[in-house]
């Protein structure tokens, strides 16, 4: 396993190798912060104003904090696609997959190195991200319990965009139909969310099934092991698919 | 060739890989068929064959890349397909495209690529220089690979391939894109690896063949046409054929009276081509001239060299496909151009 943490490692520093995370992460921390910031002006000069006298005012934790991370969840469906199409797509067309497939490496560890190397960057979003609501520490009391379990809700939501894009980018040559897919099968799974929502139409399943649902819980800081399980078994079986892909590419490629 | 016979001697008889019919699917396509290889401890074998021959979709095979449809692979007494892991440690490959990240430098790959093959922390730097060295890249070393010439790229894929002092190297086309100093290098390089390892080389480039492999193996529409060693072709290919020109009209009634002749056939324009049933010295055709007074303007002893043996098997191939296509009148020609293509 250790060769899998080496490639992960590997696959993370390269990330910074090419301005592209370096942008994804600027851009992302600019978005944020501005959002950020308007949820605070809104809390001090209009929510704290109106329910300062009621009995049980709403925190700054529910108010600003939890928003925050549900955006991030929101933008990072676009942006966790541009993240993994280049992880197996991106070898394919440079014809640079044969290095990890000619060494002596199994296809579990090499899948397993290159979500590593992804998680790292995940972390690295939520670590920054956290920041933010770090910086009210000085002004106010936060609710700790509500902070942990959106930044644990965010890395197991992005970290499940990040299997399911890993998997179709081991189907393509091409990065860009990798994102777009990828893209599309997370729109999907929101789609079904609201669907599942609509007055009409309303259904349990297609709300089980989405992912954002699962979420939600995470932001109210309620931790349920149920919601965790969910977020595993979508990794473990995205993960597992894409090692069969590469399996079967060296019979049928 | 003195040097390459000694080692032809010393070879031992163990084979490094021993490939077994070998058969490769590409959905109906059938690339591989029955495919037989045994490369020996320090030998250097050419696999040579037009394009789409299956050179390369072979060499796939023997370094794990795919899998075959059928045949077994065995690497110094490993099973490929069963313990890949194993196996793939003897192995060193430089596909048609070199396998380097371009954002990385060649010191960065050349250390990645080291982790890949489990060469421990202490040896690292020390087989890094090395396959430094060898490739001569020496000063390129902190440059973006993306931004190195095609040639050094094609350096730093032959340095990955020899990194981890593997006992059988791969080489898929290793001069192409090379400029001819660089080739003479590489070529040496190649012929440096066969002391010490085992290496397979494919290449369109007959002369390179000759020039650096002790055996040559030819491979048309996935079937293995041509294997011999050096050795063995020159003795079993005597020159039983000479090609001689006149100045002058010369009937050749009288070429017949020369010893061992089997036939005359006319090339035109006073040229005839002698085939004899024994090895002959050309020099008694000069002295069959000279006799007669005739004006000798050519004589040429002709050697089946490698390229002849390419050009008759691949090219006998095309006749036979060319008659095929000439039943079918239709378009004759558009199929003898695909061919020939």
């Amino acid at each position: 396993m250790k060769k899998g943490m080496m490639i992960g490692f590997s696959e993370f520093k390269r990330m910074f190798n090419t301005p592209l995370a370096w942008s994804v992460l600027a851009v992302l921390q600019f978005v944020l912060g501005l959002l950020f910031l308007t949820f605070m002006e809104e809390f001090i000069s209009v929510v704290q104003p109106a329910t300062a006298t009621s009995a049980n005012p709403p925190g700054v934790t529910g108010v600003v904090v939890a928003p925050i991370y549900l955006w991030a969840g929101i933008i990072m469906l676009a942006v966790m696609p541009i993240m993994t199409m280049r992880l197996f797509a991106e070898e394919r067309m440079n014809k640079t997959l044969s290095l990890l497939l000619t060494s002596p490496l199994s296809s579990t560890q090499i899948v397993l190195g290159k979500y590593l190397g992804i998680l790292l960057f995940i972390f690295l979003v939520v670590a920054l991200l956290t920041l933010m609501p770090l910086a009210l520490i000085t002004g106010t009391t936060l609710d700790w319990g509500v902070v942990f379990s959106s930044s644990l809700g965010l890395f197991l939501l992005l970290s499940s965009f990040a299997a399911a894009g890993l998997f179709l980018s081991s189907l393509t040559t091409q990065p860009i139909i990798a994102a777009v897919s990828t893209f599309g099968l997370l729109f999907f799974l929101v789609v079904l969310y609201l669907s599942g929502n609509t007055q009409s139409n309303s259904s349990e399943v297609f709300i089980y099934l989405s992912h954002f649902s699962h979420f939600l819980p995470f932001l109210e800081g309620v931790l349920d092991t149920s919601d965790v399980v969910y977020y595993l078994l979508f990794i473990i079986g995205f993960l597992i698919l894409t090692i069969r892909k590469l399996d079967n590419d060296r019979v049928l490629g | 060739m003195s040097n390459r016979a000694r080692k032809n001697n010393a070879l031992v008889d163990s084979a490094l890989i021993k490939a077994t019919n070998l058969n490769r699917f590409y959905g109906e396509y059938h690339a591989v068929k029955d495919f037989n290889l045994t490369l020996k401890k320090g030998e250097v074998l050419g696999l040579l064959g037009p394009n789409g021959a299956g050179k390369s979709s072979t060499m796939q095979m023997l370094t794990g890349n795919i899998s075959p449809s059928s045949g077994e692979i065995m690497i110094n007494g490993i099973n490929l397909v069963e313990n890949p892991k194993q196996a793939k440690r003897q192995i060193g490959y430089l596909p048609e495209q070199p396998p380097v990240y371009r954002d990385m430098t060649p010191l960065e790959f050349l250390n990645y690529c080291a982790m890949l093959h489990d060469i421990p922390k202490s040896r690292v730097s020390a087989a890094v220089n090395d396959a430094v060295e060898r490739c001569v890249l020496g000063s390129v070393t902190n440059k973006l690979i993306g931004n190195l010439s095609k040639g050094y790229q094609q350096r730093v894929g032959i340095a990955q391939a020899i990194l981890h002092q593997p006992e059988i190297v791969i080489l898929d086309e290793p001069t192409v894109g090379l400029d001819p100093l660089q080739i003479t290098k590489i070529r040496q390089l190649i012929r440096e690896l066969g002391n010490d390892h085992s290496v397979i080389l494919s290449t369109h480039i007959l002369p390179e063949v000759q020039a650096v492999c002790d055996r040559v193996q030819i491979i048309n529409h996935g079937e293995t046409v041509f294997s011999d060693s050096f050795a063995q072709l020159a003795q079993n290919q005597p020159s039983n054929r000479i090609v001689v020109g006149f100045g002058d009209a010369v009937d050749d009634a009288d070429l017949q009276s020369l010893n061992a002749l089997e036939k005359v056939t006319s090339l035109g324009s006073n040229r005839f081509q002698l085939d004899f049933n024994a090895p002959v010295e050309p020099s008694m055709l000069y002295k069959l001239a000279v006799e007669n007074g005739w004006i000798l303007t050519e004589l040429n002893k002709q050697e089946e060299t490698l390229e002849q043996i390419f050009m008759n098997l691949v090219h006998t191939d095309n006749a036979s496909n060319t008659l095929r296509a000439e039943t079918d009148k239709n378009n004759t020609g558009e199929k003898t151009t695909e061919q020939a293509s």
